[in-house]
C-alpha cells in the first residue's frame, strides 16, 4: 500500500461527501457529509506527508490535521446547534425551500 | 499665500457651505435660512466680481487639487468660464429671492433650499472646470442635486418625471463618461486648451475620435435637450416654478449647452472638429431641434409646457452657433448662452407669478391678464419679444450674429432656420401677448390670491422685472465693455485668431 | 520618543490580541459590553493608523511569533494590501459598532459583542497571516463567527440563512484546505513567500488553484455560487448584515488576491479570463436581480453580489497593468465596504421605523427620516460610481485600464453595471419621496443609528477626494507588482 493510494482514498471521501452534501436534504446528513469531506482532506494531508522511501514522514501535515480536527469539532458543534434550533422553529431538520419574501 | 489660487474654490464653496448648513436647519428658522441663502449668493457675486476685475488686470485664477493619479481637480476662471459663472451667479441671486417668495409657507423648505444651493454649486463648478474630469464630476453632481428638486412635491407624477429625468441623464452621463475615459486613454490629458488638445493625434485615431465626439455630444445633448434626447424636459414641468426657472435658464439645460461649447472649442478645437466632419451634422441637428421645438411649442396650451418646448428650441441656437464653426457665429452662439438665460428665466418667473397669484396654468386662461398684473406681463412681453428676436431686446443680437456668421461661413440654410424659427416664435408668443393685453378679462380667475393693492408679492414681482431689465440692457448696451456681447467677442477672438 | 514607540511596537500583534481580549471581557462583563466594544474599535482604528505609519516609515512588517518561522511557527506579515484591508475592517467596523450600541437590546448585545470581537480578531489575523495554513484557520474562524452572528436574532429566516451560510462556508474552507494540502505536497511549504519562489506550472499547482479558487469564490458568493448570500445577508440583524456584506466577504477576496498575486498569476493558464467572465456575469446578473426585488434588504444583498463582480473584472485586466488595476480593485473594495455598511444600516433604520422593508411602502422617509434617506442616497452614489465618491475613483481606474487595453466587453460591463446600479438605487429613492397608499405608524429611530449610517456614507463620498493619499499607502511593499510579470 503506497501512501498515494491513501491520498486517493482521501480524495474519494471528499467527493463522496460532496455528493452527499448536495443530494441529501436532511441537515444531519449534510453535516455528516461535511465531516466525511473533512476526514478525506485529513487523509490526503497525512498520506502526502510521507515523502518516498524510508525517510521519516514530515510532521507538519500531522500538526495541521490536529488543528483541522479541532476546527471541525467546533464547526460541527455549531452546525448541530443551528440544526436543532431550526428544527425547533420549523418542525423539520431541512432547509426551507423558499427564499424569504 | 497666493489668494488667486483659492478664489475659484471659494466661489464653489460659497454656495456649497451655506447649502450644507441649510440642510440642518429646522423648518421654522426662516430668517436664518433666508440670511444664509442671501449671504451665499452675495458672497458669490462679490467673488465673481473680484475675479472679473482680476482677470481684467491680468491675474490668473486657478485652483488645482490632486484627484486621481495624473489627474487633478482644476477650477479656472477663463473668459468662457467667467461668462457662464457670472450668468449663474446673478441669476441665482434673483432666483433665490423669487424662491423665498414663491415657497413661503410651503413644507420642506430647508431641504429645498439645501438642494437649491447644491444645484448652483454644481453649475458654478461646471462653469469653472478647467479639465474634462472636473467638468464630468460637477456635471453628474448637477444631476444628483436637481433630482430632489424635481420630485420635491412627492406626488406620483413628480416621481415619474424624476424617474424619466434620471433615465435620460444617467445614460447621458454614462456616455459622457465613456467618451471622456476613452479620450483620456488616447491622449493622457484632459486639460481644456484653447483650440483643443487633440491636434497631436494621428490619422489612425480618426474613427475613434469621431465616435468619442458623438458619445460626448450625446451625453451633453441630453441635458441640452437636443432632439431626440429632449423627452425629459417637458415632463420636468411638475417641479415648482423656481426649479423650472433654474433648470431652463441657469443650471441643467445650460450646463449641457455649455458643455458642448467646451467640448467643441477646448477639447476638440473648431478646426480639428471640422476636419473630422462632425460639425455639419451637429449644425443640422441643432437646426432641426430649433424648428422642432418651436413647432411643438405652438400646440401646447399649458403655459409651462409651451415655455419648455421653447427652451428646447432656443438652447439649440447656442449649439448652432458653435456648430457653424465661424468666428461671428461663435459670438452669436456664446452670447445666446447669456441672453437665453435672462429671457427664459423672466418668462418662467412670470408664469410662476400667474400660477401663484391667479391660478393660471394655461394659455387659454390668460385673457386680459395684462390689466390685472401689468408689471408681470410687461416683463413677460420683454422676454417674449426677446425670444422672437425683436430689437432692441437681447435675443435680437444673438440672432443677428448667428445670421451673419452663417453667411460668413457660407451656410445660408441657417438663415432659413432662423427665419422660420422666428416666425414660429412669433406665432406662439404673440397670441399670448394679444390675449393678455387686448382680450377682455373673465369674471373671475381660476384661483386668486389676495395681495392687497399690489398685483403680487414683492419677492415674486421684483425678480422678473430685474431679469427683464437685464435682458433689455444686454440688447441696448451691447457695445459697452463688459457686456455679454463684448465677452463673447473676446472668446471668439481667443478661439479663432490669437496665435 | 513617541515616534520611536510607534516604530518599534508590534501593532500587528495588538491588532489580533486586543479584540480577542475584549471579546472575553465582553463575555464576562456583559453589562459593559457596549463601552468595551466601542473603545476597542476606537483603539483598533488608532492601532491600524500606527501600523500604517510604521510600515510607511520602515517598510513591510514581518514577524515570526516566538521566534518560530513557518511552517512550525506563525508568521505575521503586513504590507500596503494588508493595511488596506485592516483599515476597511477597523473603520467600517467602528461605524457599525457605534450603530450596534443602540440597535441591540441588552440581551442580544451580550451575545453580539463577543462574537463580533472574535470575528474582528479573526479578520485581523487573516490579513496579517503570512502562510496559507494560518489563512485557512483564520478563514474558518471568520466563517464560524459570521455564521453565529447571522443566527443571532433567531427566527426562521435568520436560522435558515445561517445554516445555509454555514454549509457553504464549511464547504468552501474544505476545498481551500485540500488546496493547501496539495500545495504543501507539491512545493514543500505553506509560507507564501517561499511558495512564490518555488511554484512551477505543474498540474498540482493548477488543481490546487482550482480547489482554492472555487472554495473562496463560494465564500465570496461569486456567480454562480451566490445562492446562499441574498437570503443570509437579508435575514440577519442590520449590523450583522452590514458586517457580512462589508467585511466578511472581503476576507475571502483578500486570500484569493494574495494567492493570485504571489503564487498563481505567473502560471495562471488563462484562469483570469474565467474569473473575469464570472465577474462580469455577477455584475449584470446581480444588478438585474437587485432591480427585481421588492424588499430593500434583498435588493442591497443582490447589490453586493453585483459589486463583488467588479473585483473579479480586475483579474483579466491585471495581466497587462497589474499595479494600477489592483489599486482600483482595492479602492473599490474600500468604498464598497463603507457604502454597503451604510446601506444596510440605513435599511435597518427603515425597518425599525416602519416595521418593514417593502420598497413600495417607504412612505416619505425623505421627510420623516432625512438622515437615513441621506445616508442611503450618498451610499448609493458611491455604489453606482457617480462622482465624487470612492466608487467613482475605483470604477474610473478600472474603466481606464479596460479602455487602454481595448477590452471593450469589460468596458460595456463596467458601464452597464453602473447604469443598473443607478436604476436600483433610484428605484428606492424615488419611493422615499412619495406617500404610501396606507399611512403607517412609525417607531422612533435613535439618532445614533441615523448618524452612524450617514457618517459611513459620507466616508464613502469623501474617498472620492482622498485617492492621492490612499493609493500610495496601498503600494507599500509593492504587493501588486507580481502579477505584472507574465510568461
Amino acid at each position: 500500500m503506497s501512501s498515494f493510494s491513501f491520498a486517493l482514498a482521501g480524495i474519494g471521501l471528499f467527493v463522496l461527501g460532496l455528493h452527499a452534501l448536495i443530494v441529501h436534504a436532511h441537515l444531519l446528513r449534510k453535516i455528516l457529509a461535511i465531516n466525511i469531506m473533512g476526514s478525506g482532506v485529513s487523509l490526503v494531508l497525512v498520506a502526502l506527508a510521507r515523502r518516498g522511501g524510508d525517510a521519516l514522514p514530515d510532521a507538519v501535515p500531522h500538526a495541521m490535521v490536529i488543528t483541522g480536527i479541532v476546527v471541525a469539532v467546533s464547526a460541527t458543534a455549531l452546525a448541530l446547534v443551528l440544526m436543532l434550533k431550526l428544527a425547533a422553529e420549523t418542525g423539520s431538520a431541512t432547509l426551507p425551500d423558499d427564499s424569504p419574501e | 499665500m497666493n489668494w488667486d489660487a483659492w478664489i475659484p474654490l471659494l466661489v464653489v464653496a460659497s454656495s456649497l457651505l451655506p447649502g450644507l448648513v441649510i440642510f440642518t436647519l429646522a423648518e421654522e428658522r426662516i430668517r436664518l435660512r433666508t440670511g444664509l441663502n442671501l449671504f451665499g449668493a452675495l458672497t458669490k457675486l462679490a467673488l465673481v466680481g473680484w475675479m472679473f476685475w482680476g482677470v481684467y488686470n491680468g491675474h490668473h485664477f486657478e485652483t488645482r487639487l490632486p484627484l486621481l493619479p495624473n489627474l487633478e481637480l482644476v477650477l479656472r476662471a477663463g473668459p468662457l468660464a467667467l461668462l457662464f459663472v457670472s450668468l449663474s451667479t446673478v441669476l441665482w441671486l434673483v432666483t433665490t429671492i423669487y424662491a423665498i417668495g414663491y415657497l413661503e409657507g410651503s413644507p420642506h423648505r430647508s431641504r429645498f433650499f439645501g438642494f437649491f444651493s447644491l444645484c448652483v454649486t454644481a453649475t458654478v463648478g461646471v462653469a469653472l472646470s478647467g479639465n474634462m474630469i472636473t467638468f464630468l464630476i460637477f456635471y453628474e453632481f448637477l444631476t444628483l442635486a436637481t433630482y430632489p428638486l424635481l420630485v420635491h412635491r412627492g406626488t406620483e407624477e413628480a416621481r415619474r418625471a424624476g424617474h424619466t429625468y434620471l433615465v435620460y441623464t444617467m445614460i447621458g452621463g454614462a456616455l459622457l463618461l465613456l467618451g471622456t475615459a476613452w479620450l483620456y486613454s488616447l491622449t493622457g490629458t484632459l486639460e481644456f486648451t484653447p483650440r483643443g488638445f487633440l491636434s497631436g493625434l494621428g490619422e489612425e485615431h480618426r474613427h475613434a475620435l469621431i465616435i468619442i465626439f458623438v458619445l460626448m455630444i450625446a451625453g451633453l445633448g441630453v441635458k441640452a435637450a437636443l432632439v431626440p434626447l429632449h423627452g425629459w424636459l417637458p415632463l420636468a414641468m411638475v417641479a415648482p416654478a423656481p426649479v423650472s426657472a433654474l433648470l431652463h435658464a441657469v443650471a441643467v439645460v445650460k450646463a449641457g449647452a455649455f458643455g458642448i461649447v467646451r467640448v467643441v472649442y477646448d477639447v476638440f478645437g473648431v478646426d480639428f472638429a471640422t476636419g473630422l466632419g462632425v460639425m455639419e451634422p451637429l449644425a443640422w441637428l441643432a437646426g432641426f431641434t430649433i424648428i422642432y421645438g418651436s413647432l411643438r411649442a405652438l400646440f401646447q396650451d399649458d403655459l409651462k409646457r409651451r415655455l419648455a418646448f421653447s427652451t428646447i428650441s432656443q438652447v439649440s441656437y447656442i449649439v448652432l452657433g458653435v456648430a457653424i464653426a465661424g468666428p461671428i457665429a461663435t459670438i452669436g452662439g456664446v452670447v445666446h448662452l447669456v441672453h437665453q438665460g435672462l429671457m427664459k428665466i423672466t418668462l418662467f418667473f412670470c408664469a410662476g407669478n400667474l400660477a401663484e397669484t391667479l391660478g393660471i396654468h394655461k394659455v387659454s386662461e390668460m385673457n386680459g391678464v395684462g390689466r390685472r398684473m401689468p408689471w408681470t406681463m410687461a416683463a413677460f412681453t420683454i422676454g417674449a419679444f426677446g425670444m422672437i428676436g425683436a430689437p432692441p431686446v437681447a435675443g435680437f443680437i444673438s440672432k443677428w450674429y448667428l445670421g451673419m456668421g452663417a453667411l460668413e461661413a457660407g451656410q445660408s440654410w441657417v438663415l432659413l432656420v432662423l427665419a422660420g424659427s422666428s416666425l414660429l416664435n412669433a406665432a406662439y408668443f404673440l397670441p399670448i401677448l394679444h390675449a393678455a393685453w387686448f382680450r377682455k378679462s373673465p369674471e373671475s380667475w381660476p384661483h386668486e390670491h389676495d395681495f392687497g393693492r399690489k398685483e403680487t408679492a414683492w419677492a415674486l414681482l421684483l425678480p422678473p422685472l430685474i431679469t427683464a431689465a437685464l435682458a433689455l440692457a444686454a440688447g441696448l448696451l451691447a457695445t459697452l465693455p463688459f457686456s455679454p456681447l463684448e465677452w463673447a467677442k473676446l472668446i471668439s477672438v481667443r478661439e479663432f485668431y490669437r496665435p | 520618543m513617541l515616534q520611536a514607540v510607534i516604530a518599534d511596537s508590534h501593532w500587528a500583534i495588538i491588532l489580533i490580541l486586543l479584540p480577542l481580549a475584549a471579546a472575553v471581557l465582553c463575555f464576562l462583563y456583559a453589562r459593559a459590553a457596549n463601552i468595551i466594544g466601542v473603545m476597542t474599535l476606537s483603539a483598533l482604528v488608532l492601532s491600524v493608523a500606527a501600523l500604517g505609519w510604521q510600515i510607511r516609515e520602515t517598510g513591510v512588517y514581518h514577524h515570526a511569533i516566538g521566534g518560530w518561522e513557518a511552517p512550525l511557527g506563525i508568521g505575521l506579515y503586513a504590507d500596503g494590501l494588508s493595511l488596506l484591508m485592516l483599515t476597511i475592517t477597523a473603520v467600517a467596523g467602528l461605524g457599525i459598532s457605534i450603530y450596534a450600541t443602540s440597535y441591540f437590546k441588552q440581551q442580544d448585545a451580550a451575545r453580539f459583542w463577543p462574537l463580533w470581537l472574535l470575528l474582528l480578531a479573526s479578520l485581523n489575523a487573516l490579513y496579517l497571516s503570512a502562510d496559507i495554513f494560518n489563512l485557512y484557520i483564520t478563514l474558518e474562524l471568520v466563517g464560524l463567527a459570521a455564521v453565529a452572528l447571522a443566527a443571532l436574532t433567531g427566527g426562521r429566516d435568520a436560522l435558515a440563512g445561517a445554516m445555509r451560510y454555514l454549509l457553504a462556508t464549511l464547504l468552501g474552507s474544505l476545498a481551500y484546505l485540500l488546496g493547501v494540502a496539495l500545495l504543501y505536497h507539491g512545493f514543500g511549504s505553506v509560507d507564501i513567500a517561499i511558495l512564490a519562489t518555488q511554484a512551477e506550472p505543474v498540474p498540482v499547482l493548477w488543481v490546487a488553484f482550482g480547489l482554492m479558487g472555487a472554495g473562496l469564490a463560494l465564500k465570496m458568493a461569486l456567480v454562480p455560487l451566490h445562492f446562499w448570500l441574498p437570503a443570509t445577508h437579508a435575514s440577519a440583524a442590520a449590523p450583522v448584515s452590514a458586517l457580512l456584506s462589508a467585511l466578511v466577504i472581503k476576507g475571502a477576496f483578500y486570500i484569493l488576491l494574495r494567492l493570485w498575486l504571489e503564487i498563481f498569476a505567473p502560471h495562471s493558464g488563462g484562469a483570469e479570463t474565467l474569473l473575469g467572465l464570472l465577474g462580469s456575469a455577477a455584475v449584470i446578473w446581480g444588478s438585474l436581480q437587485a432591480l427585481r426585488q421588492t424588499r430593500l434588504k434583498l435588493l442591497i444583498a443582490y447589490s453586493t453580489v453585483a459589486q463583488l463582480g467588479y473585483l473579479f473584472i480586475a483579474f483579466p485586466l491585471s495581466t497587462m497593468a497589474g499595479a494600477a488595476v489592483w489599486s482600483a480593485a482595492g479602492y473599490l473594495a474600500l468604498s464598497h465596504a463603507l457604502a454597503k455598511a451604510a446601506m444596510f444600516l440605513a435599511a435597518g433604520n427603515l425597518m425599525r421605523f416602519g416595521g418593514h422593508d417593502r420598497i413600495a411602502d417607504l412612505d416619505r422617509v425623505v421627510q420623516r427620516l432625512p438622515l437615513t434617506a441621506g445616508a442611503f442616497a450618498l451610499a448609493g452614489v458611491s455604489i453606482i460610481g457617480l462622482p465624487p465618491s470612492g466608487g467613482f475613483v475605483g470604477k474610473w481606474l478600472l474603466l481606464e485600464a479596460a479602455l487602454t487595453q481595448g477590452r471593450w466587453e469589460l468596458v460595456v460591463v463596467i458601464i452597464l453595471g453602473s447604469l443598473l446600479a443607478a436604476a436600483y438605487v433610484f428605484k428606492v429613492l424615488g419611493r422615499a419621496f412619495t406617500q404610501a397608499p396606507v399611512c403607517q405608524k412609525a417607531r422612533a429611530v435613535p439618532a445614533r443609528m441615523e448618524w452612524a449610517a450617514l457618517l459611513l456614507a459620507c466616508g464613502a463620498i469623501l474617498l472620492g477626494f482622498l485617492a492621492p493619499f490612499i493609493l500610495p499607502l496601498m503600494d507599500i511593499g509593492d504587493p501588486f507588482s507580481a502579477s505584472g510579470v507574465q510568461p
